[in-house]
C-alpha cells in the first residue's frame, strides 16, 4: 500500500472534519446524552428531574418484559440475520452463473433494497392481512389459521419475512461482488483437481467470500438491531401481546409513549453496549477464521 | 500416462466456428506444443482436452477411451494454468495435496508425494507458506508440484510462463522440459512465444485462426513451413516475403531481380519467402540481391540489416556482428537455391 504524506495539518483536518463533524452530531452527542439521561428520572410532566444513579437500570433488570424484549430480539435477529445472509448468499451464487437475463434477474433482485423499511413493512403487513392479504387467503385455503394480528408467532414470522427481504438485495450485491471477484480459473483448477460442485463451494468460493460474508455479519446485526424498526413499527406495533417487541422498539415505546425517558435511554446505553460488545467479538473471534 | 487423440475436433460458439477441425496424436510421454497468434483458438483447444469446454464436433480420446462427455476430473489430467490458479486461502502443502484428498487418498500416501515434489521443486522450505508470500517463480513451481503430485496421465499447460520474467521464463523452460523428461507425461503446452514453443516442443502445432497450419517437428516446421503463416511465424527475425514470377525454373521479383531455381517447378504468380538468416553477403551467379542498406541493429555476435529491394520490398538479413558495414551503402546479398521457399500467391500454400 502506498503511503501519501500531506504537507501541513490543515488540509488533512479539512478532509476530515465532514466525517467527523457527522460521526459528533448523530452519534457521540446523541449517545453521550442517552448515557447522561439513564441516571435521571424525570415526573410525568417533566417539571422536575432527579439524579438516580443506577436505579433505572435496577428497575429494567427486574422487568420481565424486558427479558421478553431481550427474547424477541434474540429470535428475531438470528432468523434475519440467517435468512437474508443464507438466501441471499444462494440467489448470488445462483445469479452468478451465466445465464440468459441474468442482468434482468440482478436488477429485480436489487430493487427491494430501494423501498424504505416501513414500506416494506405495509407491503408485507398487506399481502399477509388475515381478511385482506392475497397471501393469507392462500394461506387460509390450505387450511391455516393464519392470523398475525391475533397470534404471536405468526406476527413474528410476518416481520422476520419482511426484515430479511429488504435485506436480502444488500447481501446479495455483495456476495455477488464478492462471487465476481474470484478468479474463474480458480474454480476450473479445483474441478480439474477432483472437487464437485458442492465441495469446490465450500472448500474455495466459502473461504474465499469469508470477508465480505464476516462484514455483511456485521452489517447485518446492526440492521436487525435497529433498522427494522420501521418496519415492526409498521407492521405489529411491537404486539400482539408485545410478541414482536424487539429491543429497539421498547426504547421507543417505553420513551416516546410510555414518557419513562430515564428507562427508555437507560435501555439505549444497554443496546448499544450490546451491539459494540457483539462487534467486537466478531472481530476478535470470528475475523481470525477470515481469509483476506 | 498415455497417448492422447484429437480427431477432427470443432468447437464453434453459437454460429461462431472458432477450431475448424484439428487431428493429432500425441504419443506417450510426447511433449506437443500448440503455438499461434492469441485469438487463434489455441487455448480453446487446450481447455477442450481439459473438458472446460465442451467439444462441438469430434472426438478427443485419453488412452483409447473418448472423453467428451466425461467431466475434467474424470479424465486423469492435470493443468496448468497461466495465472498459477493458486488457492490463496491455502498453504503450499495444501495446494498441492487438496486434488489428492478430494480423491479420497491415504492420507499417509498423499504426504508422501506432496514431499517428494516438494523436494523435486525446491519448495521443501516454503510448504507452510501461503501462495501470497511468495515469488513469481515460486508459485509457478507450487502449480507445477500441484500437477505433478497426481501423477496424471496427461499435463495441460496453458501459458504457464507468461506472467514471469523474461530471465525467470528462460530459467522455468528449461526446468520444465527437464521435469517433462524426467517423468515422462505426455503433455500439451500452449503459447504465443515461438521461441518458447520451438525450444519446449518434441512436435508444434502451429496455430491460425481455427486451423492447424502445420504439424511437425520444430526443425521440419524451420526447414520447410508449409504455409506462408508458419514461415513468418517460426524464426526470428520473421521471414522475408517478396511477391514474385515463376516460371521454367526462374524466379522473377520485379525491379530486374531473378532468381535461378532450377528445380522449382511452381509456374505463376508466387511469394517467395527468404529466411534472414540465410542471407549471406557478397553476390552469387543467378541469386543475388541487390539492397540499400537503412536501417542497422547491432546485437553483438550478429547484426539485422534493413533495406529494400529495387522492386520496392522490404528485407531484413542477418549478418555476423563484426562485419562492417556503413548506412545507407549498396549492399549485394545472396542465398543459396535450397533456401528459397515459394508459396502459393492467393493460399499461402507450399509450392515446390
Amino acid at each position: 500500500m502506498r503511503k501519501v504524506v500531506f504537507k501541513g495539518t490543515l488540509l488533512p483536518l479539512l478532509l476530515i472534519a465532514p466525517q467527523i463533524v457527522i460521526t459528533v452530531v448523530f452519534f457521540y452527542w446523541p449517545a453521550s446524552q442517552a448515557v447522561w439521561q439513564s441516571f435521571l428520572i424525570q415526573d410525568a410532566f417533566g417539571t422536575t428531574t432527579e439524579f438516580v444513579w443506577l436505579e433505572n437500570y435496577q428497575v429494567l433488570f427486574k422487568d420481565p418484559g424486558y427479558y421478553n424484549a431481550m427474547g424477541v430480539t434474540a429470535v428475531f435477529s438470528i432468523a434475519v440475520a440467517v435468512l437474508s445472509l443464507g438466501l441471499a448468499l444462494l440467489l448470488a451464487v445462483m445469479a452468478d452463473k451465466q445465464i440468459k437475463g441474468a442482468g434482468f434477474y440482478k436488477t429485480m433482485l436489487m430493487w427491494p433494497y430501494a423501498v424504505a423499511p416501513a414500506i416494506a413493512g405495509v407491503l408485507w403487513l398487506f399481502m399477509f392481512q388475515p381478511s385482506l392479504g392475497v397471501l393469507a387467503q392462500v394461506l387460509r385455503g390450505w387450511g391455516l389459521d393464519w392470523n398475525p394480528l391475533l397470534n404471536g408467532r405468526h406476527a413474528m414470522i410476518l416481520v422476520i419475512m419482511a426484515a430479511a427481504w429488504k435485506q436480502i438485495s444488500y447481501n446479495f450485491l455483495f456476495f455477488l461482488a464478492g462471487l465476481q471477484s474470484i478468479p474463474k480459473s480458480l474454480i476450473e483448477a479445483a474441478a480439474i483437481d477432483g472437487a464437485g460442485p458442492r465441495r469446490r463451494f465450500w472448500t474455495v468460493i466459502f473461504p474465499l467470500l469469508s470477508p465480505t460474508a464476516f462484514f455483511l455479519l456485521v452489517v447485518n446485526i446492526v440492521y436487525v438491531f435497529f433498522d427494522t424498526f420501521g418496519i415492526i413499527d409498521a407492521v405489529t406495533h411491537g404486539g400482539p401481546a408485545k410478541a414482536t417487541e424487539t429491543m429497539v422498539y421498547k426504547v421507543f415505546q417505553d420513551g416516546r409513549l410510555g414518557g419513562d425517558l430515564g428507562g427508555s435511554n437507560a435501555q439505549s446505553v444497554i443496546l448499544m453496549a450490546l451491539v459494540i460488545a457483539l462487534t467486537a467479538i466478531q472481530f476478535k473471534y470470528i475475523e481470525r477464521r477470515v481469509h483476506y | 500416462m498415455a497417448e492422447v487423440e484429437l480427431r477432427a475436433v470443432r468447437k464453434s460458439f453459437g454460429a461462431t466456428k472458432v477450431i475448424h477441425g484439428v487431428d493429432i496424436k500425441i504419443a506417450d510421454g510426447e511433449l506437443v506444443v500448440i503455438v499461434g497468434p492469441s485469438g487463434c483458438g489455441k487455448s480453446t483447444l487446450l481447455r477442450m482436452v481439459a473438458g472446460l469446454e465442451t467439444v462441438s464436433e469430434g472426438t478427443i480420446a485419453i488412452d483409447g477411451m473418448p472423453v467428451n462427455d466425461r467431466e475434467p476430473k474424470d479424465r486423469d489430467i492435470a493443468m496448468v494454468f497461466q495465472n498459477y490458479a493458486l488457492y490463496p486461502h491455502m498453504s503450499v502443502y495444501d495446494n498441492m495435496a487438496y486434488g489428492l484428498r478430494n480423491r479420497g487418498m491415504d492420507k499417509a500416501e498423499i504426504d508422501r508425494r506432496v514431499r517428494e515434489a516438494a523436494k523435486t521443486l525446491e519448495l521443501a522450505h516454503l510448504l507452510e507458506r501461503k501462495p501470497r508470500q511468495l515469488s513469481g517463480g515460486q508459485r509457478q513451481r507450487v502449480a507445477m508440484g500441484r500437477a505433478i503430485v497426481r501423477e496424471p496421465k496427461a499435463f495441460l499447460f496453458d501459458e504457464p510462463l507468461s506472467n514471469l520474467d523474461a530471465k525467470l521464463r528462460v530459467q522455468m523452460r528449461v526446468e520444465i522440459k527437464k521435469l517433462q523428461r524426467q517423468l515422462g507425461v505426455t503433455s500439451l503446452y500452449v503459447t504465443h512465444d515461438q521461441v518458447e514453443a520451438m525450444t519446449l516442443a518434441d512436435r508444434l502445432i502451429v496455430m491460425n485462426a481455427g486451423v492447424a497450419e502445420q504439424i511437425g517437428t520444430p526443425m521440419e516446421l524451420y526447414a520447410r513451413p508449409a504455409t506462408t503463416f508458419v514461415g513468418g511465424f517460426i524464426g526470428s527475425p520473421a521471414m522475408n516475403f517478396f511477391p514474385a514470377r515463376a516460371a521454367n525454373g526462374r524466379v522473377e521479383l520485379g525491379g530486374g531481380i531473378v532468381l535461378a531455381m532450377s528445380n522449382a517447378t511452381a509456374a505463376g504468380e508466387v511469394t517467395v519467402g527468404i529466411r534472414p538468416e540465410h542471407l549471406t553477403l557478397g553476390g552469387a551467379d543467378g541469386v543475388s540481391l541487390p539492397i540499400k542498406v537503412e536501417l542497422i541493429e547491432h546485437l553483438g555476435a550478429e547484426a539485422l540489416v534493413y533495406g529494400h529491394l529495387p522492386g520496392g520490398a522490404a528485407l531484413t538479413a542477418r549478418i555476423d556482428g563484426e562485419t562492417d558495414v556503413a548506412l545507407d551503402a549498396q549492399l549485394t546479398l545472396s542465398v543459396e537455391p535450397r533456401h528459397i521457399h515459394l508459396f502459393d500467391k492467393t493460399s499461402g500454400r507450399r509450392v515446390d
